[in-house]
């Protein structure tokens, strides 16, 4: 039995020891702020609370405590939810680096108002029940706007919430109709059926193709989101949709059922309104039975060119209707890749540029309505409500962004080909 | 005839035991006591403004995680076969009377609608876990565990494919997609597929789920107490001898899962109605919730109605409170979680304790004598 405790309390010591040492890494990260002085209460409190574990912090916590030095006129609180762990991390991860970044420029310019800018990003593990629960951390935190959720499903459930308390919600990339019902709820991305229906309209009245076969994710709300409307705009365009092959998430390996059912049809372009990591698959299951053709697709697709083990090749000619593509060469996109591969070492993906444009607005949201430290949620968020309608932002995923009552923002989509291996713009 | 002269020895121990309450009855009541003393504790605590929005928020899914863990408890503690479909169950329950309250949002009243709710989600619960139970229950152990979960996924992948929408022709069904339901403009979408469902209004609270604690624990407790109960018992325990005395083995396995499943579909109902949007992800009705329903049950006491309300709760809230370790939460709750059922069940664990129980009595005696 002393054997037993003995080795027990060893293997919590060795655990310690290492988180204390992944610990130290970040340390020096958030050390480089060094205005770190000027903490807030809550702030404090917090690292009281979890004092034990104060070191162990890993980079996103020890971040969104960092504050820098001319704090003068308070700090503005911006609450992340997302998926930081399961299998939606990706995206999470990435909107969180990405609107970190952004929060790291205000700060560095002074801030909003003369606010400091907090960002505090909790885990949803892209489950509503768990969103709703880092929403309500956030809340215990302080926070005064909200910077998510990622995944659609999370943000209706947030939503639901944030309406009831009053808080403003702007969402970086739930897409799903339902994210923006409430009126306090805003977003950055397109929505679903947005998409699908500038697809359709691309693809008809560029005529790329006339024979159109399409393979969707149905288990997904994203995918079925833009299958649904791009089917519903189809209709008048001078196309016709020979093959719909669907598949699910327990099913997502094998594609030439419905590679094939799309080659017999004979379509001469593929739609695949889904995530790049099945469209990767498709592209080489395509490529081995020697079905030539043009795939077309929505940001989604974004990131096929990251993807390991890649025969980057295939992907040639592969078009895309993306807000972002990390090889534009504007000055905003250029910074901002080259700050991101700095820090994290990865090329941003749409996400974390949806991410970066959300913070900006809410920036350019609370200058609009004045917003200062000292006001109450409900007023913020009814100022930030009205501010909305009237700012324009110059975001990375598209110029001259508005937005109106109803939440959507009206951005004109942009259309990418790939050509020897780079996004290259349409 | 062997049943009236059981029901006379029934009888007669109630007699005996008419003079005091008997160990059961005790063992019951505190664990009633226990719900409702911590549901008047976190009410005067919220109340006087104690309790985080973290915690309040979570007091809902405490109610749902410990209704299924009570559920699946009466399966594996008292029927002693191992399901682990439970989340399906949970899942019809939920998707039942989430359609149901979206249908009705309009007409009916807020508890009306939640108690109609209630009854459509604990029955489709059971008439699936009756269809479910048919074939399942001549299946024995291990068996048994991996139909129930391939029962479990079958039912989140039809929940999947699901279109259901309502307008003034009626209502419109569909498996392949929203398009084919031909719905007028004006119409309603109930389901919506992976989408699931949306806009469900907001009726669970603290105080429900805490009455339908305590109306799960009435049913369970007493189920096990009646005769019905003592036959599934006696099945658990040697089949062959329980049918040797003329016990119906496939109807008292039938009423004891058919009751679970209606009880994880109450869960369900509960849980449909703390969020507006429900999707039948792998994530909340999947096998892995089935397999945490099924630890909250092995940690509290296979068997044990009150271990299972405390490591119902407990495990629920692990996670949260670890939130300010980030990403290593995952791994510390799984450290913890492997350290919490050594020390409950280890063998050795188990003989330190009671080493230290004694301990601590003798130590109490000893006073006594001085």
């Amino acid at each position: 039995m002393k054997k037993r405790m003995l080795s027990l309390v060893l293997a919590g010591v060795m655990t310690a020891s290492l988180l204390t040492g992944c610990g130290g890494s970040a340390g020096t990260d958030a050390g480089s702020a060094e205005g770190a002085a000027e903490e807030t209460t809550e702030a404090t409190e917090e690292t009281t609370a979890a004092d034990e574990t104060a070191e162990a912090e890993p980079a996103d916590d020890a971040a969104a405590q960092e504050t820098t030095g001319d704090s003068a006129g308070g700090t503005f609180k911006i609450g992340g939810v997302g998926p930081l762990t399961g299998s939606a991390a990706v995206y999470g991860i990435a909107t969180m680096n990405g609107s970190q970044i952004a929060v790291d420029e205000i700060n560095a310019a002074g801030g909003i108002n003369g606010m400091t800018v907090e960002l505090n990003f909790q885990d949803d593990e892209c489950d509503a029940e768990k969103s709703v629960n880092a929403y309500n951390t956030l809340k215990d935190w302080g926070v005064q706007v909200i910077d998510g959720a990622v995944t659609s499903a999370c943000s209706i459930a947030v939503s639901d919430k944030t309406a009831q308390d009053n808080i403003f919600q702007l969402t970086p990339s739930g897409s799903a109709v339902d994210c923006v019902k409430n009126d306090n709820a805003f977003r950055v991305c397109f929505s679903d059926p947005n998409q699908g229906a500038a697809s359709a309209q691309y693809i008809g009245e560029h005529g790329l193709a006339s024979k159109i076969a399409i393979i969707y994710d149905s288990s997904d709300v994203y995918s079925s989101g833009i299958y649904e409307k791009f089917m519903q705009e189809s209709e008048g365009q001078s196309f016709e949709v020979v093959a719909t092959g669907a598949f699910t998430a327990d099913n997502k390996t094998d594609f030439s059922v419905q590679l094939q059912q799309a080659k017999d049809a004979g379509a001469e372009l593929v739609f695949l309104p889904i995530y790049y990591s099945e469209a990767a698959l498709i592209l080489k299951q395509a490529s081995d039975m020697g079905f030539d053709v043009t795939f077309f697709g929505c940001d989604g697709l974004d990131g096929i060119l990251g993807v390991k083990n890649f025969d980057a090749s295939l992907a040639e000619g592969v078009m895309l209707l993306t807000p972002f593509a990390a090889d534009a060469t504007d000055d905003l996109t250029v910074n901002f890749v080259t700050t991101y591969k700095e820090k994290f070492n990865e090329t941003p993906n749409q996400f974390a540029a949806d991410g970066y444009d959300a913070i900006y607005t809410i920036k350019a949201a609370a200058e609009k309505a004045g917003i200062t430290a000292d006001m109450s949620n409900e007023e913020i968020c009814e100022a930030m409500k009205t501010a909305m309608t009237e700012i324009t932002v110059d975001g990375l995923t598209g110029d001259g962004i508005t937005w109106d009552a109803s939440g959507e923002p009206t951005k004109a989509p942009k259309a990418v080909v790939i050509k020897d291996g780079v996004y290259t713009a349409m | 005839m062997a049943w009236p002269e059981q029901r006379k020895g029934t009888r007669m121990e109630m007699k005996v035991n008419k003079s005091r309450i008997s160990k059961t009855t005790k063992n019951d009541l505190i664990t009633y006591a226990m719900v409702i003393l911590t549901y008047i504790v976190v009410q005067v605590l919220v109340s006087t403004g104690h309790v985080s929005s973290l915690v309040q928020g979570l007091l809902v899914p405490f109610c749902t995680y410990v209704i299924v863990a009570v559920a699946l408890n009466l399966t594996v503690g008292i029927l002693g076969e191992l399901s682990l479909g439970h989340a399906g169950f949970m899942c019809v329950g939920a998707f039942a009377s989430a359609v149901f309250s979206l249908a009705f949002k309009e007409a009916l009243p807020g508890g009306v609608r939640f108690f109609l709710a209630l009854l459509i989600g604990a029955a489709a619960a059971a008439v699936v876990g009756f269809l479910v139970g048919i074939p399942v229950l001549r299946l024995r152990g291990d068996y048994l565990a991996i139909v129930t979960l391939a029962f479990g996924e079958i039912i989140k992948n039809i929940i999947n494919v699901l279109y259901l929408g309502v307008d003034s022709k009626g209502l419109h069904f569909s498996m392949k997609d929203a398009l084919s339901l031909h719905m007028e403009e004006d119409g309603l979408m109930l389901i919506k597929g992976a989408q699931g469902v949306t806009g469900t209004p907001n009726d669970s609270n603290f105080t429900v789920g805490v009455v339908l604690i305590l109306v799960t624990l009435f049913i369970v407790l007493n189920f096990i107490h009646s005769r019905t109960g003592r036959a599934v018992m006696s099945i658990r325990d040697n089949r062959i001898a329980a049918e040797s005395v003329g016990i119906n083995v496939t109807k008292y396995k039938l009423i004891a899962f058919t009751v679970s499943a209606s009880l994880a579909g109450v869960a369900g109902v509960l849980y449909a109605h703390n969020l507006s949007t429900l999707n039948a992800l792998p994530k909340n009705f999947g096998y892995n919730m089935s397999i945490m329903i099924l630890v909250f049950v092995v940690l509290g006491g296979i068997g044990n109605i009150r271990g299972s309300i405390i490591a119902a709760v407990l495990l629920t809230l692990l996670p949260e409170v670890l939130r300010g370790l980030s990403d290593y939460r995952m791994l510390i709750y799984s450290i913890v979680l492997i350290v919490m059922m050594i020390f409950n069940w280890g063998p050795n664990a188990i003989l330190f304790r009671k080493r230290l129980k004694q301990k601590i009595s003798f130590g109490r005696k000893a006073k006594e004598e001085v």
